[in-house]
């Protein structure tokens, strides 16, 4: 049966994205607005952006962010893949109940709990807190979400291809190279996409972890806006969806590709 | 196109070369001891459970019990800020100290008690309200035609995509009294001529528990729709249309067929969107102002005044406790869907 939208669908689905976008689009253009009053319409203009670069600790902030996410991410997705492998080569081992609740638990509880436990564990211990102690946190959430993506990827593949590599006389090693890696490649890079983002947007964790010298782009602007709102934070929100946009695009424009290529080979 | 696919094929051309020589490394490598053992690391289930999982033992089971343990101190004025639970003492005696005063003090000092309560009702409401705003938007998705759907389903997660607090930022735009929605409101009522020029409106709509909620609607409606829309789309349509035939009117399909269908993945939704609700502190702080109480926010300012850590343990801990009956709910629902 063909599903017809009926005018409530259509209705729901209109106000419903306009919901969605009407905020970040109003946040997008009144960045680009003259006045100094956030909410008045003062005329086109570009003049908060340059302003931005002479903000004192902004640049560094946007530094660290940065850092803080590459490194995240690169070691969320060697220890969620080995999660994800753990999780589905082995079906029995001691502990795996434990061992698949605490690697989903994170997902699902407020990340204050986390944040908590973690500055006063790093407190306890006596550890300095700053760069460290933000990317050992950023890190044990992320692994996570890195872990479900990379979960659906293995369970999803033909484990005969890997099998049949083995019987023609590859070993292990050169199998995981040639047949294993390749295969759950694009759930790798979008993991790693994703632990990026999720560690460049992230507050709260960040806020309990950080130490003097280590403010992340996302606790500056909360700094400022508790004050209330100003047109920089603006400029700054919008280049950082920019940012983010683009790599949510190009995730997609990969992931399409990647199928193209696998159509192609399978035709 | 044809430029495009010359590209990508000495691209791989590239990658395949880079691979054999890769392989001819490997192979003479593996003449050696020291290589095979090390390789032989990454190749045994001990490593591969075992360095994630100690991992998170680290990070995530040792800093539950490290906070559990500070909840029974006491604070005091050294360094840690708090009194120790095991001590020995002469004659190789030990002795545990617990101290229940932190969590006393969270059932007799009033303000905790009821920044639980509001906590509990704020989320509520407000995952209810996301229902209501996230069925609609999920049905019609499931009801798009095919091609469309995937466009649909991203724009419902792109601004999940997007920074939570630039999210939320973007609502205290609107908000403000003079913001973006009294002037639109003012705008529209002096062009019909219900407003007067010298009076304008200005509604008082941030600092209140209605900026809460429309907050955390905003913020956790794709964790509403995505689960709703899930269920909907493996729904068999040929029910409805069996029903439909038999004479049923279209409400009593729809309350019979979609709404129980759909039940695991509302079930669902309201879980993710009521449980890290119950912890926010970002929300209340920016669109609630001082006169919003909950228990995230209570939280952060007593660990910000940096005195009373063992409170602080003991407030999370309590926290905690609360919601993990919506988790354990929450992980039965998933896995019922699953078998």
């Amino acid at each position: 049966m063909k599903q017809t939208l009926t005018r409530f669908n259509k209705i729901s689905l209109v106000i419903g994205f306009a919901f969605l976008y009407i905020p970040i689009l109003i946040l997008i253009a009144y960045s680009f607005n003259e006045s100094k009053l956030v909410t008045v319409w003062g005329g086109f203009s570009f003049k908060w952006y340059p302003e931005l670069f002479k903000t004192k600790g902004l640049w560094d902030a946007a530094k660290i962010t940065l850092w803080l996410a590459v490194l995240t991410s690169t070691f969320a997705v060697v220890l969620g893949t080995m999660t994800a492998f753990a999780l589905v080569k082995f079906k029995r081992f001691r502990g795996r109940v434990l061992f698949s609740g605490i690697t989903y638990a994170p997902m699902v509880m407020p990340e204050i709990i986390m944040g908590t436990s973690l500055a006063l564990t790093f407190l306890a211990l006596n550890f300095n807190k700053g760069f460290l102690t933000i990317l050992l946190a950023h890190i044990t959430f992320t692994m996570c979400y890195v872990t479900v993506v990379i979960q659906s990827r293995l369970i999803g593949f033909d484990r005969h291809i890997e099998e049949a590599a083995m019987d023609l006389g590859a070993d292990r090693f050169k199998t995981f190279i040639y047949i294993t890696l390749p295969m759950i490649m694009p759930a790798i890079v979008s993991g790693w996409l994703l632990s990026f983002t999720l560690s460049l947007d992230d507050l709260i964790i960040a806020t309990f972890t950080t130490g003097p010298g280590a403010t992340t782009l996302p606790i500056w602007i909360y700094s400022k806006a508790r004050l209330g709102i100003s047109p920089n934070i603006n400029a700054l929100s919008t280049i950082i969806i920019g940012v983010v946009a683009t790599i949510v695009f190009l995730i997609t424009l990969y992931s399409h590709h990647k199928e193209q290529i696998d159509k192609r080979h399978a035709e | 196109m044809k430029h495009r696919q010359q590209q990508l094929g000495t691209m791989s051309g590239r990658a395949a070369e880079l691979m054999s020589r890769l392989n001819f490394i490997h192979r003479n490598l593996m003449h050696f001891w020291l290589y095979r053992k090390f390789l032989g690391i990454f190749n045994s289930a001990k490593v591969i459970i075992g360095v994630p999982y100690l991992w998170l033992f680290c990070f995530f089971i040792v800093p539950f019990l490290i906070i559990l343990r500070i909840s029974f101190t006491e604070a005091e004025i050294a360094s840690p800020p708090y009194s120790s639970v095991l001590t020995w003492i002469e004659g190789g005696v030990l002795e545990i100290k617990l101290n229940f005063q932190n969590y006393v003090t969270l059932w007799q000092d009033d303000i905790y008690i009821s920044a639980y309560l509001s906590s509990i009702k704020i989320a509520a409401i407000s995952t209810f309200l996301t229902f209501v705003v996230g069925f609609p938007i999920a049905l019609a998705l499931s009801r798009l035609p095919k091609k469309w759907r995937l466009l649909g389903l991203m724009m419902v997660i792109l601004p999940f995509w997007t920074s939570f607090l630039i999210r939320i930022y973007a609502w205290m735009t609107i908000l403000s009294p003079s913001g973006v929605l009294n002037n639109f409101i003012n705008f529209i009522g002096q062009g019909i001529g219900l407003i007067d020029p010298a009076s304008p409106v200005q509604l008082q709509l941030l600092g209140t528990e209605f900026a809460v909620y429309i907050g955390i609607i905003y913020c956790y409606l794709p964790f509403m729709i995505l689960p709703i829309y899930a269920t909907l789309d493996k729904m068999d349509h040929t029910l409805v249309e069996a029903a439909m035939d038999l004479g049923c009117p279209p409400i009593k399909t729809f309350w019979v067929i979609t709404a129980r269908i759909s039940l695991p993945g509302i079930l669902a939704g309201c879980f993710l969107v009521f449980i890290p609700a119950m912890g926010e502190f970002v929300i209340p702080d920016l669109l609630g102002g001082s006169d919003v109480l909950m228990i995230g926010k209570v939280l952060y300012d007593t660990y910000l005044q940096g005195m009373d850590l063992p409170l602080v343990s003991a407030i999370s801990v309590s926290l905690l406790l609360i919601v993990i009956i919506p988790i354990y709910l929450f992980q039965r629902v998933q896995q019922k869907q699953f078998e």
